[in-house]
């Protein structure tokens, strides 16, 4: 019995913390493993919906890769896309009501974002390729990690397609009306989402040129 | 000029590895091919070799576009006074068209340049010809009121995201030109489309709607002429306006052999007949216009001989540049007749049909290896 127990890793030991701070940067879901690209396009426009939904997307990622962990022995293989699918979709219907219920507003210009985040590549990705073969509290740590990388660019995204496209930040203004008086117009085109696209592109150049290694040859 | 030479080669050294300015090795470069064909020669493998190199070919397009800046210079003053009811001679009218545009070349070549030969000196290339045609198009489409600051972001915006991140120039997907302009358009509508812009400074009572707006609305009453509209006498970008100074630049153009006449012939037919469609169908005003109309409003002319035969942005194969010119007249129209959100459709059909022109020369050529094949088998069996 203390063999095991000297075994057992403390919780929050360097391997368990590197889980979280990994999709940070060096394995970011959206600018490495390139997943959730549709839904950083869609709620981008500006920050607050962002933030919400980066929240929901913790939520609902956490809670489903510890669900997956826990029934990860009695899944059979042929059918585990399909239970992973339930355990999204009952998160995902839960904080949809959640939202509803608490943020109405924010809730109905993310519209059918929060219900097609059950279609968000980084949720079934993070299932497959960890929940299915960790231990509950590590699978937690990783959808923590990998909602808070999503969640980061998501802001970064959502902070400068709201500071140039509507000058204002959490719908403060923040541009002073001197500017405007000079002749600053805001850019419509970062109201559109193909705007998104190229910020995520200029985060990505960004990140590859001081991480080198990420480069593909 | 052997003064000129001299001078160079004695800077020569200080710009090159071990001088003590070689980090500007690029731009030095740069500006010595730019006065002097470059006097390095091939030395491996049989390349076919014309005296005629990037930067001769790029300053022949610029020189294609000068009699339509020139005509532009003029119609910027002469509508601007016209809409203030003043009557002025012609070096009044030239006067303040310059007094318009030649801001919006400076910003647009210092902008474009700039970024250009920095991109250039940190990749330690030599630097990209391209941008000498760009920055002399883009004043050329631009509203003559646009603030220059909005300029200089769409300029910076169209040179690092539609050239310099497919890497520089021969490499883009889509005519950067372009992109400034779709740029402008999609980011600050208010100074790039309606019927205020396209008169620099014009009085507030004087209907300053081009063709285009006209059509749009279906206020044919008041239409501008068709010899108005040839000759250009008509509100507008800078350099679209006058279909006659196009024509001119185009056989420049074709003169010297740099334009496809494959590309501009099909662009024209494809806008008429599907102008011609329309006419059949008759449905409203608008279809109703002559075919011929579509080919001298708004920047259909200046697309056709200017934007859609870039060389690096259309297809390459012969069969593939009728079909590629083809679909971006028919497109424009369509656009124009059936989007009342976008009156202008030729840049957007030139976009379009950039991105499909590589597939378009794809399918040219898999035909004709599929051709060639069947004329192989026949030889084989008989």
């Amino acid at each position: 019995m203390s063999a095991e127990t000297k075994e057992r890793e403390p919780l929050f030991s360097a391997k368990n913390m590197k889980l979280v701070t990994k999709p940070l940067n060096m394995d970011n879901p959206i600018t490495v493993q390139v997943l959730g690209i549709c839904s950083a396009l869609a709620v981008t426009a500006k920050l607050k919906p962002a933030i919400v939904m980066s929240i929901s997307v913790m939520v609902v990622l956490a809670a489903s890769n510890v669900v997956v962990s826990l029934l990860r022995n009695g899944i059979p293989q042929r059918i585990r896309i399909i239970v992973q699918l339930v355990v999204i979709a009952t998160m995902v219907i839960l904080v949809d009501q959640v939202l509803k219920a608490f943020v109405y507003d924010i809730s109905k210009q993310l519209s059918v974002f929060v219900g097609l985040i059950i279609t968000n590549c980084i949720l079934m990705g993070r299932l497959e390729a960890f929940a299915m073969g960790n231990k509950p509290w590590p699978a937690f740590l990783d959808g923590i990690g990998n909602a808070l990388g999503y969640g980061l660019i998501l802001i970064i995204i959502a902070f400068f397609r709201e500071l140039l496209g509507s000058g204002t930040i959490f719908d403060i203004h923040v541009i002073p009306q001197a500017f405007y008086d000079l002749g600053y117009k805001n850019n419509g085109l970062m109201i559109l989402p193909p705007m998104a696209l190229i910020t995520v592109g200029v985060i990505i150049w960004i990140q590859r040129n001081r991480n080198r290694d990420l480069i593909e040859k | 000029m052997k003064a000129l030479r001299k001078f160079i080669d004695k800077q020569k050294p200080h710009f090159q590895k071990g001088g003590k300015f070689h980090w500007l090795e690029s731009t030095f470069d740069g500006f010595e091919t730019f006065l002097f064909v470059p006097n390095t020669v091939t030395t491996k493998g049989a390349h076919i070799r014309d005296s005629i190199d990037m930067k001769r070919t790029m300053i022949v397009v610029v020189l294609a576009t000068l009699p339509a800046l020139l005509f532009g210079m003029w119609n910027v003053g002469y509508q601007h006074f016209l809409s203030l009811g003043e009557t002025t001679d012609f070096w009044q009218n030239i006067g303040y068209g310059a007094l318009k545009i030649v801001p919006i070349i400076i910003v647009s070549y210092a902008v474009g340049l700039g970024i250009e030969f920095y991109f250039a000196q940190i990749k330690g290339h030599e630097i990209n010809e391209g941008y000498l045609v760009t920055g002399m198009l883009i004043p050329l489409i631009v509203p003559p009121d646009i603030p220059l600051w909005i300029l200089a972001v769409a300029v910076a915006f169209a040179v690092i995201f539609g050239k310099e991140v497919f890497g520089g120039t021969g490499m883009n997907v889509v005519n950067p030109a372009l992109v400034a302009r779709a740029f402008l358009f999609f980011a600050y509508p208010g100074d790039m489309s309606g019927d205020k812009v396209w008169i620099a400074d014009k009085a507030d009572t004087f209907s300053g709607a081009t063709p285009l707006g006209n059509a749009l609305v279906g206020n044919f009453n008041h239409f501008h002429s068709f010899s108005d509209m040839f000759m250009g006498y008509i509100p507008g970008s800078v350099g679209e306006t006058s279909t006659l100074m196009i024509l001119i630049g185009a056989a420049i153009l074709l003169f010297t052999g740099i334009a496809s006449w494959r590309v501009m012939v099909s662009v024209f037919a494809g806008g008429l007949i599907m102008g011609l469609l329309f006419n059949w169908w008759g449905a409203n005003e608008y279809m109703n216009l002559p075919a011929y109309y579509h080919l001298v409003m708004g920047g259909f002319a200046f697309g056709a001989v200017f934007m859609a035969t870039d060389p690096v942005t259309s297809a390459q194969t012969s069969r593939g540049k009728y079909i590629y010119g083809f679909l971006v007249g028919m497109i424009a129209i369509l656009i124009r007749v059936f989007n009342p959100a976008y009156p202008e459709g030729m840049m957007l059909a030139i976009l379009l049909m950039n991105v499909f022109a590589p597939l378009i020369d794809h399918y040219v050529v898999e035909s004709n290896i599929k051709k060639r094949l069947k004329r192989l088998k026949v030889v084989v069996n008989s």
